[in-house]
């Protein structure tokens, strides 16, 4: 495939090699409702290189999904308000560019797919008709060449039959195929980061492997920088390099993902991993963590943790720990992450 | 499916590639892609209520267009010495009060009856349409001005707000200013219709998908959520032909909508008014011939209701 950059974000593509592909800094976000101010982002930093996979993990409400609403700029506003950060793509901030400049990194340069693709295709229009709409009106291809390319792409995403299924409706496919010509669209015009917000939730679990090692493939093939968004620690073993633990719209954990299975530096991504079913786990209870995640509109006070924590002290309940490095390129955001885990 | 142990590996990649044993004796599915609008005139073409209506409609716009199809009678050509006679076989539908040919003119009828009708959905489903999505795509502001304006327009019954209009307007009443009466008054309902769908199309992940993969708001607009938002809209717009082709033919009349020596059922109704008891036919005919085409919309309205609707099936 080859890139063609829209002349007006002509960002020299060299220079992604010098600095960090995706830079996401300090990124608040807030929901002004009529029962008061949710902050669903708070400090949230996180950097994606070319060819890196990053899974940001939290449970449902956690601000995962917001953070990649804000790179996307498709919040709904109001009520979302971004309101501090940057947004650094190829050293340049997404949030302070002109919306039709941004427009073009869209789905150009920063593609996402989203969770259940049944609802996020149209479902008036052919397959065919959605994935060469992105040809055609990003790169003026004419409507059979967008239609070429799109059985090109079915194909590369591994849709059976691609040519005669090019023109039917998405209701006509599975779950699973959906979800391959979400990633078909998304991947269209060789975007340099694609986000895929807990790509494999609304499938069943055989699918789920199928589209992961999809991505997994179209990564290697391409190149880009991948931002996972799932709650599932076990997807993210198998195709992350670095992991971001989300918890009440902060991060509170950032580690390489090998070091973060081997030692966990926060008592909630402890937690998570306690929680997971795995194979040699037969018989005994799962351990859950204890509670529920709290409500955004009333965070608790000092280490929005400490409820739920098992080695919560009186310094939780008051001071708000923040996030700081513990190793070499590990961060994590508890008062007593060097100690709590040896007890 | 329930068994998916005898599966080759490819059939397991790709589960939902139908197997012969699974969808046996139906017909090959990817011949014609099925959209919600295949699917409604598949549905529809099985719908007796559809067939009548649909040939009810036809009728009358082939009437409308081409009324010498019908009667070779100019309708204007009266001799007052034929005045009011009962139906016979050189007048099959009698003659009115000047000696006009009363078949002739009820055939001509349609053609004042139709246009308005159409003319008058057209232009009030543009103006639903463009101020509904507006409105309900952009939210804030605009959408609270158009929604007030809206809502201000439609506390006016349509008849009332026509008659006071058309009142004033004694002396240059035509086709176009009862037409233009009646798209001030027949938009609003349409509108608030269009507003709820786009507000509810506006919510669903498509929209979201849409933008985060670079579309712009008229493309997303247009494409997507009218796309998908518009079939209330156009079941409701068939529905408001016959309403507004019985709404023109009160006006006329009430005596404020069309004049004579304009043709139209709506006048024949009005000019009858003192002899139907004498003269039934005079009622009959140009009432009969309304009736049918109202009914004809208002039940196609219904049928194309039931049949985009796919919780109704």
């Amino acid at each position: 495939m080859t890139k063609v950059t829209p002349l007006d974000t002509a960002v020299d593509p060299h220079s992604a090699d010098t600095g960090v592909l995706l830079d996401v800094r300090d990124l608040e976000v807030e929901f002004r409702m009529r029962s008061g101010t949710v902050k669903a982002a708070n400090r949230v930093s996180y950097q994606v290189d070319k060819g890196e996979t990053l899974a940001i993990v939290g449970e449902s409400g956690s601000g995962k999904t917001v953070s990649a609403q804000a790179i996307m700029g498709i919040i709904d506003s109001p009520p979302g308000f971004v309101t501090g950060g940057e947004i650094l793509f190829r050293g340049k901030d997404l949030l302070k560019m002109e919306e039709k400049e941004r427009r073009q990194i869209r789905g150009d340069r920063i593609s996402m797919i989203f969770q259940d693709a049944l609802t996020a295709l149209n479902p008036v229009f052919t397959v065919g008709w959605q994935i060469s709409e992105m040809f055609q009106k990003h790169r003026g291809m004419s409507k059979s060449e967008g239609y070429k390319r799109a059985i090109e792409l079915m194909n590369l995403v591994k849709i059976p039959s691609a040519a005669e299924r090019v023109n039917a409706y998405p209701h006509e496919f599975s779950g699973g195929m959906r979800q391959r010509v979400m990633i078909a669209m998304a991947i269209a015009l060789d975007p340099d980061v694609l986000i895929a917000d807990e790509p494999t939730t609304a499938l069943d679990v055989t699918v789920q492997a199928q589209i992961m090692g999809l991505l997994a493939d179209l990564q290697q093939q391409t190149g880009m920088g991948l931002i996972l968004i799932t709650h599932d620690l076990g997807v993210v073993a198998e195709v992350a390099d670095k992991v971001s633990v989300m918890y009440a719209a902060e991060i509170v954990e950032t580690a390489d993902i090998r070091e973060l299975y081997r030692h966990p530096y926060h008592p909630y991504t402890e937690g998570l991993m306690r929680s997971l079913v795995r194979p040699d786990h037969k018989g005994g209870r799962l351990s859950p963590i204890k509670g529920s995640p709290p409500d955004l509109l009333h965070i608790p006070s000092g280490c929005p943790f400490h409820p739920r924590c098992d080695y919560v002290q009186d310094v939780c309940r008051t001071d708000d720990p923040p996030l700081r490095e513990i190793l070499e390129g590990r961060t994590s955001a508890c008062h007593f992450a060097e100690v709590f885990s040896n007890d | 499916m329930t068994d998916t142990t005898n599966k080759t590996p490819a059939q397991v990649l790709a589960p939902d590639v139908a197997t012969p044993e699974v969808v046996p004796a139906q017909a090959p599915k990817q011949d014609k892609p099925a959209s919600l609008w295949s699917d409604a005139w598949k549905e529809l073409r099985r719908k007796p209520g559809f067939i009548i209506s649909a040939l009810l409609v036809i009728l009358m716009v082939v009437m409308a267009a081409f009324p010498t199809l019908f009667t070779s009678v100019d309708p204007r050509d009266c001799s007052l010495i034929d005045a009011l006679q009962t139906p016979s076989a050189e007048h099959r539908f009698g003659t009115d009060l000047q000696g006009c040919d009363y078949y002739a003119r009820t055939i001509w009828g349609a053609r004042t009856s139709v246009s308005i009708g159409l003319f008058v959905t057209f232009f009030s489903t543009i103006i639903a349409v463009a101020l509904g999505s507006l409105s309900g795509y952009k939210g804030g502001w605009l959408d609270s001005t158009l929604s007030r304006f809206t809502d201000i327009m439609f506390a006016i019954p349509l008849i009332l707000g026509a008659l006071v209009i058309l009142n004033a307007l004694a002396g240059s009443r035509g086709i176009l200013q009862v037409s233009a009466v009646l798209i001030a008054f027949g938009w609003p309902t349409m509108m608030r219709l269009m507003r709820s769908s786009v507000l509810s199309v506006k919510e669903l992940d498509y929209i979201d998908a849409a933008r985060a993969l670079g579309a712009s708001d008229w493309r997303i607009i247009t494409r997507h959520v009218l796309a998908n938002g518009i079939t209330p809209v156009i079941v409701y717009a068939t529905i408001t032909v016959g309403v507004i082709i019985s709404a023109e033919a009160s006006l006329s009349f009430l005596n404020v909508g069309l004049q004579l020596p304009a043709i139209s059922w709506g006048l024949m109704i009005n000019t009858a008014q003192n002899r139907i008891l004498a003269f039934p036919h005079l009622l009959f005919f140009p009432g009969l011939f309304l009736s049918m085409t109202v009914f004809a919309f208002i039940l196609m309205g219904d049928a194309l209701r039931d049949a985009l609707d796919p919780k109704l099936r």
